[in-house]
């Protein structure tokens, strides 16, 4: 497609293994800490000896929190908003790894792939981007860590961008693909939620390198792994996408 | 004589999922903690489960349930059978003060069945906690969804203490607890076989 795209699969190409890697050492990590509890749990009379058993109630307790979280969401309500003097300053880099790895993009040659159920499959321009209605709002970002900080986005509603390519807004999901290999996906009523943006501003100034330029998910209503950064592709489905995290335990929904 | 149970199965079963729950939500709690710790110190990984974030989040994101659905069926037992009423209660400041120094001196007379003073104080102290740690941890999960009750705990940041130090009470009750136990052995059959208090526990039948 284009030169940033061809870069960015140019580093998938490399992942598969490690990505296998990665998982089998976390999984192990999941079955490892099963077992310490399968220790533990004798002790107090109770049995929870098989890792794979408790790694399965894990997981479909995540799915069973996924459905409850649905049911918490509200479309409506908004995520409280803060003042310009409260915005962290420098406002903390993140990600899955470390900021020399930070993804070289050309922006003036970045494009935007919208794909599945939507009419209009076009590729986006930043210039496309920034003509359509934009919105600011200054909020809390959430890390699953623990930490929180707030900061300035502002960019197109993901609502705005949808109904502008025709999506079906009736579908399930909405994924995005990075440049970085990372990737993520959001429920349909998060995606349609007002303050859900694709961002293209930090603090009022076009997102810099390290808070995911050119273009961002920002979603106030999701811990911030569910925030991909450097999107290169948007998605449209009834399948779950999935995501980086979500699919090594991280719960999928994780709406706070 | 008609005999009673000390502790009615319904209340040592609740107790038994309650102590494995808390363990585990201690734990996996820790672990947590261990990724964005709130002081200077993190909780040695012996002591956390799930081996990475997302596992020990996993953990307490699943184990809360039980522990909820459990702590819920032991209020409501705790409510119609009027065991809080008539176990937990009076409980007046000269009494926990009598007992508290009868107690540090050593003197304090066990009644089989029967607690003192300074127990049931504990007791409604720590489930007043169990109430805070699981209202603060709403409060966190949901800071957007449940905005007006993180507000009350302060905010985000603040509720994050709070949920910490409910953990941090409960911890010393369960420490307290278990020397307790340890001093006095003669506590921990009844709570699993039940026991039974005839009439040479000296205590009247009530009801």
């Amino acid at each position: 497609m284009i030169e940033p795209k061809k870069r960015a699969i140019a580093r998938i190409k490399l992942e598969p293994a490690q990505q296998i890697q990665l998982e089998s050492l976390q999984r192990r990590h999941f079955l490892k800490g099963g077992l310490t509890v399968g220790a533990m749990a004798m002790l107090t009379g109770c049995n929870l000896q098989d890792g794979d058993q408790v790694d399965k109630v894990l997981w479909s307790m995540s799915r069973w929190n996924d459905r409850v979280q649905a049911w918490l969401f509200s479309g409506q309500k908004l995520a409280p908003t803060f003042s310009k003097d409260q915005v962290r300053n420098p406002f903390p880099f993140n990600a899955f790894y470390g900021e020399d790895d930070i993804p070289e993009l050309d922006t003036a040659d970045w494009k935007l792939g919208v794909s599945g159920l939507v009419r209009d499959k076009a590729p986006w321009t930043l210039e496309g981007l920034r003509k359509l209605p934009q919105r600011s709002d200054i909020t809390r970002l959430i890390c699953v860590e623990g930490w929180s900080a707030i900061g300035q986005w502002g960019g197109v509603p993901l609502r705005t961008f949808l109904e502008h390519v025709g999506a079906d807004t009736t579908a399930k999901f909405v994924g995005f693909k990075c440049a970085d290999r990372y990737y993520s996906s959001l429920d349909m009523p998060t995606a349609l939620h007002p303050q859900t943006l694709l961002a293209l501003d930090f603090a009022e100034v076009a997102l810099p390198p390290e808070y995911g330029y050119p273009l961002r998910v920002r979603v106030p209503t999701k811990l911030g792994f569910k925030n991909p950064k450097h999107i290169v592709e948007i998605v449209v489905s009834n399948d779950n996408p999935g995501g980086y995290w979500e699919d090594q335990g991280y719960n999928w929904f994780s709406g706070i | 004589m008609k005999k009673t149970r000390i502790h009615p199965w319904p209340i040592r079963l609740t107790h038994w999922i309650n102590a494995f729950g808390m363990v585990c939500m201690f734990m996996s709690g820790w672990g947590i903690y261990n990724a964005s710790p709130l002081f200077s110190f993190s909780f040695p990984r012996d002591f956390t489960v799930g081996g990475w974030l997302g596992g020990a989040l996993a953990w307490h994101f699943a184990v809360m349930w039980l522990l909820v659905i459990n702590g819920l069926i032991y209020v409501l037992y705790g409510l119609f059978t009027r065991h809080f009423k008539r176990d937990f209660l009076p409980v007046t400041p000269t009494a926990v003060k009598r007992d508290m120094l009868d107690a540090l001196r050593f003197r304090l007379k066990h009644e089989k069945g029967v607690y003192n003073a300074v127990q049931r104080l504990m007791y409604w102290l720590v489930l007043a906690a169990g109430v805070l740690i699981v209202l603060t941890g709403l409060a966190i999960w949901k800071p957007v969804q449940l905005q007006e009750l993180t507000a009350v705990f302060g905010g985000y940041d603040f509720a994050r203490y709070v949920h910490f130090a409910a953990m941090a009470f409960i911890g010393a009750f369960v420490v307290v607890h278990l020397a307790l136990v340890l001093m006095v052995p003669k506590t921990l059959m009844p709570m699993i076989t039940g026991g039974t208090r005839g009439i040479e526990s000296g205590k009247v039948e009530h009801d």
